[in-house]
């Protein structure tokens, strides 16, 4: 079969290639990288802190002793005025000096730190987090509220979303932001695979036509052959590509994981949060390590996978049929750009839809647009996670596919015209009549 | 016996007529010459052959049967806008194009090796195509198209690019390659090959076939019957050239002989290159 040598060497040229082989290695270590080495560094960061000592300069008198030290900081109080104390910033006795002014009726709410390096974000959020702790307490006490009332009164609310099935039992826990991200994610990966593969099918055209060596092909094998092996053999350039990363990212956190517990991970990811609302904090840790177990295991990874990779051999079969008549249709690379642009916008629209559907998956807007082949892919994505009715995906499959194989008979006519036109200038309406020929 | 037989072919793109009712009959082992000016439909006709395009009407036979699919593998084709993957090294891309034209990985890797030895170029086999200069890479393109032994090849523009060395060791190839069998058709605009290799020719303006015929034949039909004479006359002056015109040579050298002494006589045939021109702009005339 000549098309199966077609594939052959559009694989094999493809997967041989440097950048094939880099991009495949270093993209799940690039993730594993974002996902684990900011954890690692907060986990080790004493090894990039130093130790500093502040004076504070305390004329309101409430913070006296209240400033704990850490491992890091040293809080001294001195009782010298504040220009004193600069002078000993200046002479290099302290690493700064913080000064609460006094007050006369109020509360001291205004601070400043003098220093002569940048004082580190942590340093300033202990300082503010202390100070607000203090004075809280005070205003409880004045108003005759015993703190401890008021601390025991905090609570959180969990709210349980459960979506109920036809037969009972079978209820599935939804945890919306979870399902929303994973969509957003699945939309913005489906998005680019198809345009990154579907370019490179156009590029591939491109190629032989601008080397000339297109004549000497198709004298030997029909166009229709050489344009689905060109874009057979991408696909499964891909779809390689996906099992490495798969087979990559499943090792590489495998292994950092046995040297990086989940469980670090997890809470030093919380350190942020504890900046903002650090009270909370440790209170949540472990309660939040159990919901994301809870979370991962209510979404269905098996079916997301299948569709995933159902509607990326659709949708990439419709763009790169689209892709392969431009490529046969232009003269080089800079020719492409007026063509390619209302294809791009058709895979744009749900992207730019993506914040509706992910919100309202089950709308008549989110349907049509999973149901529209050209939207289909992306569109879906976003519904996939909260979990789509079986007849739609069939609905929408079945949709995707036809059209799919209608654009490539279409394409296949414009490649055969365009493939041995030379030097003119292309237009859609050119293109619509070579589908006539 | 004619390998390649065409009748009646007629093709129009659109309004304009690119073909129009052109037919010809190629003799077994013979050089047949396609000439014509640019744009006269000598690639349409050639991509006819080719199976790239197909005819609005008319028929196409080879060795007698209808052209068909398989008829691929009988065919080669070196294009004239022709060339090979960039990146791609030599001998394995060699393989891939003989693959597509049907042959078994083995045997092309085989007969591929001969070839290269035989050109001299063996140690190029895993240079990648883009180190080669242009007339390296033309000698690569010229025994791929060779390479699964076609009983027909057709060369578009061969010598373009080739320096008059490897413009030899190719026409010697093309005689080589009739002598074992095959019948060429060869499209050129270079009128001296088509005198040296042809025994016939075709001459095709605007999609009409306006002459054909062996090259013998065409040049005793063209010919002003105009003779190159050298003679010493004999008050022993130097040698004297004429060019004269007639009908009647006999004639003609009885009266030199009175003159002087006889050197050379000789007919001056119309060379292919001016029948070409003189053809051409008339029939754009008419």
């Amino acid at each position: 079969m000549k098309i199966g040598i077609i594939i052959q060497r559009e694989y094999l040229t493809r997967v041989k290639k440097r950048s094939f082989i880099i991009i495949t290695f270093l993209t799940p270590l690039f993730f594993a990288a974002l996902m684990f080495l900011p954890a690692l560094l907060m986990q080790n960061s004493e090894k990039f802190d130093e130790k500093r000592t502040f004076a504070v300069c305390d004329e309101s008198t409430i913070f006296i002793n209240r400033f704990e030290n850490t491992d890091f900081n040293t809080f001294i109080y001195i009782d010298n005025d504040i220009d004193d104390a600069k002078n000993l910033v200046r002479e290099g006795v302290y690493d700064g000096v913080l000064y609460i002014p006094g007050t006369m009726l109020n509360l001291p709410t205004n601070a400043e730190i003098y220093s002569k390096k940048q004082i580190p974000m942590s340093v300033t959020t202990h300082i503010k987090s202390t100070m607000k702790q203090v004075l809280e307490h005070q205003k409880l006490l004045a108003s005759g509220i015993d703190p401890d009332i008021v601390k025991a009164s905090a609570t959180t609310i969990n709210l349980q979303t459960i979506r109920m099935s036809e037969d009972e039992g079978n209820d599935k826990k939804s945890y919306g932001e979870l399902e929303f991200l994973l969509g957003m994610f699945l939309c913005v990966i489906i998005y680019f695979v198809i345009l990154l593969f579907g370019q490179q099918v156009m590029r591939g055209v491109i190629e032989e036509k601008s080397n000339r060596i297109i004549e000497v092909i198709v004298s030997s094998v029909k166009p229709f052959e050489l344009m689905m092996g060109k874009i057979i053999g991408i696909a499964l350039v891909g779809l390689t590509q996906f099992l490495l990363w798969a087979v990559l990212t499943i090792g590489i956190s495998t292994v950092a994981s046995t040297f990086l517990p989940t469980q670090d991970v997890f809470s030093t990811g919380t350190v942020m949060n504890e900046q903002i609302a650090d009270v909370q904090a440790n209170t949540m840790n472990n309660d939040s390590l159990q919901k994301v177990f809870e979370v991962v295991n209510s979404i269905n990874f098996h079916d997301i996978l299948w569709c995933f990779l159902l509607y990326f051999i659709g949708g990439y079969f419709l763009y790169s049929a689209m892709f392969a008549a431009i490529g046969a249709a232009v003269d080089n690379d800079t020719d492409t750009q007026q063509l390619v642009m209302p294809i791009t916008l058709l895979l744009i629209i749900p992207m730019i839809c993506s914040g509706l559907i992910a919100n309202a998956p089950d709308s008549s807007l989110s349907i049509w647009m999973s149901m529209i082949p050209f939207t289909s892919p992306a569109a879906m994505m976003l519904r996939i996670p909260y979990g789509v009715p079986i007849w739609q995906i069939a609905v929408s499959v079945a949709l995707l596919y036809i059209t799919f194989i209608v654009f490539t008979w279409l394409a296949s006519k414009v490649y055969r015209t365009g493939i041995l036109m030379y030097g003119k200038k292309v237009s859609w309406k050119e293109i619509f009549k070579w589908i006539k020929y | 016996m004619n390998y390649l037989e065409i009748n009646h072919v007629s093709k129009s793109y659109e309004t304009k007529k690119v073909l129009n009712d052109i037919s010809i009959k190629v003799p077994r082992q013979s050089i047949y010459g396609l000439l014509g000016p640019n744009g006269a439909g000598k690639t349409t006709l050639i991509r006819i052959l080719n199976q790239i395009t197909m005819p609005d009407s008319g028929e196409i036979l080879l060795d007698g049967k209808p052209l068909s699919p398989n008829d691929i593998a009988n065919i080669g084709y070196l294009p004239e806008e022709r060339g090979l993957y960039k990146k791609m090294k030599v001998g394995e891309q060699a393989i891939y194009l003989a693959q597509l034209k049907g042959m078994d990985r083995r045997e092309a890797d085989k007969r591929l090796r001969h070839w290269f030895m035989k050109f001299g170029i063996a140690s190029w086999w895993d240079k990648k195509v883009e180190e080669l200069s242009k007339g390296m890479q033309q000698k690569v393109q010229f025994i791929v198209t060779v390479i699964h032994e076609p009983k027909l090849l057709i060369f578009d523009e061969p010598f373009s690019g080739f320096d008059p060395i490897n413009v030899n060791l190719l026409k010697n190839e093309i005689l080589e390659l009739r002598e074992k069998g095959a019948t060429i058709l060869f499209s050129t605009h270079n009128m001296a090959s088509v005198e040296e290799l042809c025994d016939n020719i075709m001459l095709i303006n605007k999609g009409q076939k306006i002459l054909e015929g062996s090259v013998y034949d065409i040049k005793q039909q063209f010919k002003n019957h105009s003779y190159d004479v050298v003679y010493k006359p004999f008050d022993g002056s130097g040698e004297q050239h004429l060019t004269v015109n007639s009908t009647n040579p006999n004639e003609l050298i009885r009266e030199i002989i009175d003159k002087g002494e006889l050197v050379s006589f000789n007919e001056i045939l119309p060379s292919i290159n001016d029948i070409f021109i003189n053809l051409v702009s008339s029939s754009n005339k008419s």
